[in-house]
């Protein structure tokens, strides 16, 4: 077998553009879903805080489910299972709209915000109990002393997690292939058969992958730094 | 949904096995810990080149876990499908493809996982077994890791869910583990998509949700034993064992 390596091919042209418009779509999916965990995940934690018995179940419920079924599983059970009894009316929108992008923008989404809950509650449970009754004794009501004391401090305890949560958000991108979502992953598949390149095509989308990883990690732990608290460790 | 379960459970179970390969939930169990027990020395391996003050070891075992922490999983497993083939010159089932990228990922995972619990330990530990003239390969093997190991073993269990989950790859590659057989179900059927899903997502909560419980119950046992040490001890400190590397899939 004669060995050559061609990344040239990959690179140029209609591949080229393909992978483009792979990462581009990568990259919305991750973000739309990043925003959605972020929006659905504080709702959890806020749900909880309150403290009644049937919010904290729903919660609960929600995060043990999430945590505990396959992110790949959760995916197939949108866009073959749960889109399947939406009406009909709704599901012919979806279709024409890009129906995979948007039932692997949910699930992703849903199931990180689960992770996402989590991370702000033990954040939350890090900060003494000794700072909320301080800030009421000094005249803050309930809302003002979560803005100005509890919630400044415990989400800074809570950066690194939804850093590394973020990190494996984009990289669970990638399941969305399994239902023909035309993400990276998929169209890397796509070039890689229409062209038999393999290692050229693994190599593209392995590079980007990694580098945007690399660049998600740096950019948190920079932004740990620089919101960390003067004189705690 | 009970008919779907009544007439297709072995095959959920056992996959086709007596006349057949082994599938369903069981291969998705045997997978997962074949992986897991395979990982478990290449993690110690990792975790003690990461911490070593050598950086020939040191910048290898740490470019491994970024690379891990980097890349989906599924692309690791679609280079050891293109690579192994290549480089052995046989053809590799999707068992194997499957079990080669859960080890090359656990074993980064596990690595952190033992690295947090080797570095939780009181700088003393080292420092006295040195002291009574244990050699380094005694000292961890003796001192460092039975008490490191010890601490991390609900770690272990969380990761061993974690590699439940991933198993559920194996469906893109055609391993015929339970999410294959819940699809194989699923395109007989037709019509009841929603509750063949159902089903398959029921089946593996059940049994990670069952594993997550026996992980906080050690979780429970080992913090009151070191709690128990401190104490005697008083005044040595005990990290929190934090998870290192949160994992999902």
């Amino acid at each position: 077998m004669k060995l050559h390596f061609d990344l040239a091919t990959v690179l140029q042209g209609n591949y080229g553009a393909l992978f483009l418009h792979g990462i581009e779509l990568t990259l919305a999916m991750a973000v739309l879903a990043w925003l959605l965990s972020l929006v659905v995940g504080i709702l959890l934690t806020l749900i909880r805080l309150t403290n009644n018995r049937i919010a904290t179940a729903f919660v609960s419920t929600f995060v043990a489910y999430h945590r505990n079924v396959p992110m790949l599983v959760q995916i197939l059970f949108w866009y073959f299972g749960i889109a399947n009894v939406l009406p009909q009316g709704l599901q012919t929108l979806l279709n024409e709209y890009n129906g995979q992008f948007v039932f692997a923008v949910i699930a992703i989404g849903l199931c990180s915000a689960a992770y996402l809950s989590e991370d702000i509650r033990s954040g939350l449970r890090a900060i003494p109990y000794g700072q909320y009754e301080a800030s009421r004794a000094l005249g803050l009501n309930f809302l003002n002393g979560m803005r100005y004391v509890v919630l400044p401090q415990a989400l800074r305890n809570a950066i690194p997690p939804m850093v590394n949560h973020a990190v494996l958000l984009f990289k669970n991108t990638s399941l969305a292939m399994a239902i023909g979502a035309a993400e990276l992953t998929y169209v890397t598949r796509q070039i890689e058969n229409e062209t038999f390149l393999s290692f050229e095509s693994y190599l593209v989308a392995t590079v980007v992958y990694l580098t945007l990883s690399l660049v998600i990690m740096l950019a948190g732990a920079r932004l740990a730094t620089s919101y960390r608290i003067p004189g705690v460790k | 949904m009970f008919d779907i379960l009544r007439d297709n459970w072995t095959l959920l179970l056992i996959g086709q096995y007596p006349h057949g390969p082994l599938g369903g939930i069981v291969l998705t169990i045997l997978l997962s810990l074949s992986a897991l027990v395979i990982a478990f020395p290449l993690g110690i391996l990792v975790a003690l080149a990461r911490i070593s003050p050598f950086p020939f070891l040191r910048a290898p075992a740490t470019g491994l876990v970024y690379m891990v922490r980097g890349i989906p999983l599924l692309m690791v497993i679609f280079w050891v499908y293109f690579l192994v083939p290549v480089l052995t010159g046989y053809p590799v089932t999707g068992f194997m493809t499957m079990l080669c990228a859960l080890v090359i990922y656990d074993s980064a995972y596990l690595g952190e996982i033992i690295r947090a619990g080797i570095e939780a330990l009181p700088k003393g530990q080292t420092e006295a077994s040195r002291a009574l003239g244990l050699s380094y390969l005694k000292t961890v093997r003796a001192v460092i890791l039975p008490q490191a190991l010890y601490n991390v073993v609900p770690s272990m269990v969380t990761q061993f869910v974690s590699t439940v989950k991933e198993t559920s790859l194996g469906y893109i590659i055609n391993v015929q583990e339970i999410s294959f057989a819940a699809d194989q179900i699923n395109n007989r059927l037709l019509t009841k998509p929603f509750s063949v899903y159902l089903i398959l997502a029921l089946s593996y909560f059940v049994l990670c949700y069952a594993l997550t419980q026996f992980a906080q119950y050690l979780e429970r046992r080992v913090t009151r034993k070191r709690a128990g040490a401190r104490a005697r001890n008083s005044g040595a400190t005990a990290a929190s064992l934090a998870d290192p590397l949160p994992t999902e899939n």
